[in-house]
């Protein structure tokens, strides 16, 4: 049993409550013996007070003086035995704690569920770094449901994720370039893999999800498919890429020209550089060409007197067509695209999904915006109209429901900006919660690019450090205790930890997020993988870690 | 206690402080230490009373008040030589010392307020020992007690001579005891920094 030495200052009692209210938090004067410098907001504190004890979070430090003469004249930082003497009393630290929630009766070892705050401590009621078991309390233990994700600041504790709670709303990754965002969300798919009855289908942008990632420092790390061979499938839309790589693929991902609609093209109009007008046509074209059949006789039309005829009868202007087509042809050039879809990639992917596996979508060479936003709007519409459709059914016969499914994207706000959410699947999915049995998990560096009403429905928000006002604001939009997060948010470290708050934590926690790349960690991972399969799994995958 | 600790004798008293004659010329316990003399609790069968005190002023003059010393030494080689010629000097002079209440003891049980009763005339002042000078300082209320003591010594020197005084009992945990007190005293100045650091700063030296 790990002890609490993990912490030194575990049990210190840290100061009294001084003042505060329940809006804005409370005010502890911190006791000469305690100092500020070993403060550090997103800590945990447990206030005793008179009939329960507050779990709560520092979210600020101040350095206050009694008597303002020692302004005046400062005490000589030399004279050690003056200093001791002042600090705590006549210059004290105080923190900010915001109460979160009420555990137990006041009565240690009486177990009840934490409550959420409606009242405060009263004065003087003393303050203690929290212990291993309050947290315990408040985060519960790793089970089959909660996945260790973290520990608290100086804390060696494990906050752990309800992923099955998880799963039942969209969530969202933020965090600026280089925090984490990568590392985090390929931990949070091994999770939901072992933990929550869910599938993923991820769009893998840059290729590291599925078989192996880099990480900033240039070594390899293991990703989903070498760890879970059974669980998971990874699809290329870049054949070449994935065989030099060394990947082994599952499926290559083809894709129709006559699968494409008009509102695949509405959501590129900013990546094309369309405007408005001809994203206007597309849907008129569709509609007079049928939806299977536009693209290819837009691209077919010559520039002649029966063309300009048919464009005048459907009243748009020619720039507009030049404009529309122009577009078009672009996407045209994307190798993956053929003009007849030989296989429908739809039904492979959901086959697998539908067979408990995981499908990773990696792009290879597409790494530009316009492949990724057309095809994982494309293929997430599609799935998710045969999920709509199933579910229906579902509930008017006796069929059985899809599996729940979590579709990943990265880049979120181009596919959720107020701009398009309205029209992409995404939005609808993101607004729908799970009606559906279909969720996202959003990653993205710039949240503020994505819709309000949209920020409002992702149940869970982790977040790495962000530094843009702007961004600190949207993700904080609709959050109790705003202002103190906000502090707490500004100051995450650069890489490897985050701010947690939502749906599935009882109250918002910073975490340092675990370690993700070493042997050591990755075995961590499948530990319970290893517990379900005989000895020869046991010693395959002693082999993969070397 | 044995009477052989005995120092001197009250001879004055009343609810805040005391006067004691020292039995032996120039013996009045330090300026600041802890000394006791037991008193009456009336209607309590308590037997071990005792009150306790810090001195804050001693003196030595003459014996008879109308008397007042005349200089003797204009063919002495030293002031010894002085007191061994004029044995009498030994008679007439007096030393005298005065002791501020800090608190009183029943039983087994400090308080740091003032006690009910003041102290008796006659009764003996005996110095604490280093026990009884820890038992004593477990608390600090008897620095506020002093703060408060309008007497004729600064209570910047009072309180600084008594909590020196107290931190030799501690030996290595001198410090650490004089950080307490000196926090303290940070609580009950603090809305009198300079006074605060002018103790402080006395206390300084012995906290090393
Ligand atoms: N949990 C972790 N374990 C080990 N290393 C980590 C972890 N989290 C982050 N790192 C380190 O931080 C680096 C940046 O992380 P990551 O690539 O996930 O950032 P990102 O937010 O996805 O950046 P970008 O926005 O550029 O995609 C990694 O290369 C890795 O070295
Ligand atoms: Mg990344």
């Amino acid at each position: 049993m790990m002890q609490n030495d993990g912490n030194a200052l575990f049990g210190h009692k840290l100061g009294v409550v001084v003042s505060g209210s329940l809006t804005h938090g409370i005010d502890v004067k911190l006791d000469g013996s305690a100092s500020v410098e070993d403060m550090a907001v997103g800590r945990y504190v447990t206030i005793k007070g008179q009939k329960r004890r507050f779990f709560g979070m520092i979210t600020d430090v101040t350095l206050g003086v009694v008597d303002e003469q020692i302004n005046v004249s400062p005490a000589d930082a030399s004279d050690s035995f003056l200093a001791e003497v002042l600090s705590g009393t006549i210059t004290f630290g105080t923190l900010h704690v915001l109460p979160m929630l009420t555990i137990g009766g006041g009565v240690v070892g009486v177990e009840d569920a934490p409550q959420p705050v409606k009242t405060i401590p009263s004065h003087f009621s003393a303050v203690e770094v929290s212990s291993q078991r309050d947290v315990e309390s408040v985060f519960g233990k790793e089970d089959d449901k909660k996945f260790f994700i973290g520990t608290p600041l100086d804390m060696e504790v494990k906050i752990c994720l309800d992923l099955q709670e998880f799963v039942k709303r969209s969530n969202g990754i933020f965090g600026k370039s280089g925090t984490g965002k990568t590392f985090l969300t390929r931990m949070l798919l091994i999770g939901m893999l072992q933990k929550s009855s869910a599938v993923n289908l991820v769009f893998d942008m840059h290729n590291e999800y599925g078989w192996e990632g880099r990480s900033e420092t240039g070594y390899k790390v293991k990703a989903l498919k070498q760890l879970f061979p059974e669980k998971v499938a990874v699809f290329t839309l870049d054949e070449e890429s994935s065989r030099r790589r060394k990947v082994s693929t599952d499926a290559v991902v083809r894709i129709g020209y006559d699968e494409i609609e008009p509102e695949d093209i509405a959501l590129l109009r900013q990546t094309l550089n369309l405007t408005e007008n001809a994203v206007e046509a597309s849907y008129q074209l569709a509609r007079r060409y049928g939806d299977r059949k536009w693209i290819q006789t837009c691209l077919n039309m010559e520039n002649n007197a029966e063309t300009q005829a048919i464009l005048e009868s459907m009243n748009i202007h020619e720039a507009t067509f030049r404009n529309l087509r122009r577009g078009l042809e672009s996407i045209k050039r994307l190798a993956f695209l053929t003009e007849k879809n030989g296989e429908n990639a739809v039904d492979r992917i959901l086959k697998y999904l539908d067979s408990g596996m995981n499908v990773v979508l990696e792009f290879g060479r597409y790494t530009d915006l316009t492949a990724y936003i057309l095809v994982a709007n494309l293929l997430s519409r599609r799935i998710y109209n045969q999920y709509r459709e199933r579910t229906e059914r579902a509930l008017g016969e006796e069929a059985k429901p899809p599996r729940p499914l979590v579709i990943t994207i990265e880049e979120a706000h181009k596919f959720l900006n107020p701009e398009v959410a309205n029209q992409t699947i995404f939005g609808t999915i993101a607004r729908e919660m799970r009606k559906y049995n279909v969720t996202l998990l959003v990653v993205d560096q710039r949240p503020s690019g994505i819709a309000e009403e949209i920020m409002s429905q992702i149940g869970t928000k982790i977040t790495c450090l962000l530094d843009n006002e702007k961004d600190i604001d949207a993700v904080l939009t609709g959050v109790s205790g705003k202002n103190e997060l906000r502090s707490v948010l500004s100051r995450l470290d650069a890489k490897q930890q985050v701010l947690i708050f939502g749906h599935s934590v009882p109250m918002p926690v910073v975490v340092r997020t675990r370690e993700y790349g070493s042997a050591e960690s990755l075995k961590s991972f499948s530990s319970l993988g290893v517990a379900e399969k005989g000895k020869q799994v046991e010693k395959d995958i002693e082999d993969l870690w070397k | 206690m044995t009477e052989q600790h005995k120092v001197g004798e009250v001879i004055e008293a009343c609810s805040t402080d005391f006067t004691a004659q020292c039995y032996e010329l120039y013996r009045s316990p330090a300026l600041g230490s802890l000394v006791k003399t037991r008193f009456e609790l009336q209607g309590t069968d308590v037997q071990d009373a005792w009150l306790y005190g810090i001195v804050y002023q001693a003196q030595t003059a003459s014996g008879d008040p109308g008397r007042r010393p005349i200089a003797r030494g204009k063919e002495a080689q030293d002031e010894e030589e002085i007191y061994r010629d004029n044995p009498q000097l030994m008679k007439l002079l007096k030393s005298d010392f005065s002791v501020v209440v800090v608190g009183f003891k029943e039983g087994e049980r400090i308080y740091q307020y003032l006690p009910p009763r003041p102290a008796r005339i006659h009764g003996l002042v005996i110095p604490c020992t280093d026990e009884e000078v820890k038992q004593f300082s477990r608390s600090f209320d008897f620095i506020n007690l002093l703060l408060k003591s309008r007497l004729e010594i600064p209570v910047e020197e009072l309180v600084g001579a008594a909590l020196r005084s107290m931190a030799q009992v501690y030996e290595a945990e001198k410090h650490a005891f004089l950080v307490s007190a000196g926090k303290e005293l940070a609580g009950l100045l603090s809305a009198d920094y300079a006074q605060l650091k002018a103790i402080l700063k006395g206390l300084k030296n012995d906290a090393k």
